[in-house]
């Protein structure tokens, strides 16, 4: 409940309220009892504001931003984008994987438009396909297949296929986490310059601790079985962000200290 | 040394002769193209022997009033020398020639063996092993019918393949995509779907109202069980991220099912297409036999029946001709549909 004491009084249009939610999973074969994936999570997060969520693997993570997508409805309490409570997927949600599942039998010009096709508004907004290949800077790959395009190039067209549609949130599930270390870095900003441009709420999950410093305003750590939110770390830098700045590497450090000695250090972090 | 990367290898040495400005400045400096005296010779010198083992060497059998195989064999020499002389100015025709003539050289050929076998040296039994004249001379003799037979073949075969195709294309989304049609499909298929479709001759010969309609159904039949159960297990087996992805893009169910689910499926499809066309070749050749009385299939039996052999051999040359065509048509259509697909499979 802890994270319901940020939230302001009248909720915009695209601020995103996960609301006391919990996820249960039953068993299936050969499992005895079922798993608790999230615990009473309570989350808010504000227009055009960009928040990492950082923690363990099993701790409900992915599952958090399936509840969000709406791909999964909650076993109990809420998810809502603005007063909307969510019970299904829409465009409204965009949604970017580790794998940027592409569709491989579609060219880079036809899966960016994929999500105008879908809500069938490709004739008035052809425009802005050409619009996104060059912010995404992929003019020379619009005929190019996916299976032709590098991890990073192709993690660009996701994204562009995912902004295409304006949506109010962009979930983001490890987006960069199979990319080597450059070109990580280098999308990091891609993502933050889209960010900027549309001001789009962003939910990221990541692994990598340097990342969500990086980007984020605001660092989400949770812990597993069941998934929780231990703790709400805000970061206070300017961008760009140095990442080798003292500010930095303390940050760096109290967040692994935070993951590694998790359930000791609640009390003394003021969230 | 070069010459032989080349001959072996033609598409290898151009794309890294490209990426080599070096290499390409050596290829440059050449102006005789260079070539190995097999490509240019193995048709004229094939045809060469043919016509020598036809003329030279003394007949068994009595002379066949036609001369179609020697006429033939003069239009290949023709054609060989000709191609020979035109070798250095056309790059495609160079291509061309380098992956056709060895082939074409030893068919040329084998068929001056075969006279030498059974014409001259009357080594394998008479009516059931003609020579190369009787077959040549009664393909023409009889074009007429021949003719005739392939487009009742192509007919039948055709509507029959369609009709199967987009009921196993229907069929098959159901089964894969809606779990109740699945529950109750897929029984149905495992039960229903291995039985030969000639083995239901007997049942269609009493249901249907014309031989030519029970053809249409069996081979409709044979194509719809390969097709249905490749469709099914490729809609079903969709990778559910390209669904998710599809569901936060704002698809509804018509966009999940024809824009994602059918072409993720496609290259299944496609293996169902390819069984099925061979099992209606198949059904088509036997459906002719027993109750259509036109067709390739029939016309084998036919002349079998007045023991004309070359006749025969004749409609089996066709045959392969025809199945060969339809196969190669099929894969262009698998090429242009499957073109995302480009580099990743090998088949």
């Amino acid at each position: 409940m802890v994270a319901l004491m940020t939230e302001p009084a009248a909720t915009e249009a695209s601020s995103l309220r996960v609301r006391g939610a919990s996820k249960y999973f039953p068993a299936v074969n050969g499992a005895a009892v079922g798993a608790l994936a999230l615990d009473k999570v309570s989350l808010f997060v504000s227009a055009g504001e960009l928040v990492s969520v950082v923690g363990p693997s099993g701790c409900g993570k992915s599952t958090l931003l399936r509840l969000i997508a709406g791909l999964i409805l909650p076993s109990d309490g809420e998810v809502l984008v603005g007063d909307e409570p969510i019970i299904a997927p829409s465009a409204e949600r965009g949604l970017v994987f580790q794998d940027p599942n592409l569709f491989p039998w579609l060219t880079v010009r036809r899966n960016i438009e994929a999500g105008l096709v879908a809500r069938g508004v490709l004739k008035q907004e052809r425009a802005q396909v050409d619009e996104f290949m060059r912010l995404v800077g992929l003019e020379g790959f619009a005929d190019a297949f996916p299976h032709h395009l590098s991890g990073g190039m192709a993690q660009r067209v996701a994204l562009a296929r995912a902004m295409i549609n304006h949506p109010k949130v962009l979930l983001l599930d490890e987006p960069l986490g199979a990319l080597d270390a450059f070109t990580r870095m280098r999308m990091q900003d891609e993502v933050l310059r889209l960010w900027r441009a549309h001001r789009t709420t962003m939910l990221l999950v990541t692994h990598d601790i340097d990342e969500a410093i990086y980007m984020s305003d605001r660092i989400v750590i949770m812990t597993p079985r069941p998934g929780r939110i231990e703790q709400i770390i805000p970061i206070k830098m300017d961008r760009p962000r140095d990442r080798s700045s003292p500010d930095f590497l303390r940050l760096r450090g109290d967040i692994l200290e935070t993951m590694h000695f998790a359930g000791r250090s609640l009390a003394g972090n003021g969230v | 040394m070069n010459t032989s990367v080349e001959e072996l290898q033609p598409q290898t040495t151009i794309a890294s002769a490209a990426q080599r400005p070096g290499a390409e400045t050596v290829f440059a400096a050449l102006p005789v193209v260079k070539t190995r005296p097999q490509t240019l010779l193995a048709v004229p010198v094939g045809a060469c022997i043919a016509l020598a083992i036809h003329f030279f060497i003394p007949k068994q059998e009595p002379v066949a009033p036609t001369h179609y195989y020697p006429l033939l064999l003069f239009v290949m020499l023709g054609f060989g020398l000709l191609g020979a002389a035109l070798y250095p100015f056309s790059d495609g025709l160079r291509k061309r020639m380098r992956h056709m003539c060895p082939v074409l050289g030893v068919a040329t050929m084998t068929a001056g063996i075969w006279e030498l076998v059974t014409s001259c040296l009357g080594l394998l039994p008479l009516p059931y092993f003609p020579g190369p004249e009787g077959v040549f001379g009664s393909m023409v003799s009889d074009y007429k019918l021949l003719f005739d037979s392939t487009w009742h073949s192509l007919v039948l075969l055709v509507t029959g393949y369609f009709i199967g195709v987009l009921i196993a294309l229907v069929t098959g989304v159901t089964i894969g995509w809606f779990p109740h049609a699945r529950y109750w499909g897929i029984p149905l298929l495992k039960v229903v779907g291995p039985i030969p479709a000639t083995a239901w001759i007997p049942l269609a010969m009493v249901l249907a109202p014309s031989a030519l309609f029970s053809a249409v159904g069996l081979i409709s039949l044979a194509v719809w069980f390969p097709v249905t159960m490749l469709t099914a297990s490729g809609i079903s087996s969709t990778r559910a991220s390209y669904l998710d992805v599809a569901r936060t893009l704002g698809a509804n169910r018509f966009y999940l099912v024809f824009r994602v689910a059918i072409p993720a499926a496609m290259p299944n499809i496609f293996i169902g297409l390819f069984m099925g066309l061979g099992t209606s070749f198949l059904t088509l050749v036997v459906a002719e036999n027993v109750g259509v009385k036109s067709g390739l299939g029939w016309y084998v039996s036919w002349a079998q029946g007045w023991a004309e052999y070359g006749k025969v051999y004749g409609a089996l040359i066709i045959m392969a001709a025809f199945f060969s065509t339809i196969m190669t048509v099929l894969f262009k259509v698998r090429d242009r549909v499957l073109v995302w697909q480009k580099g990743v499979i090998k088949w």
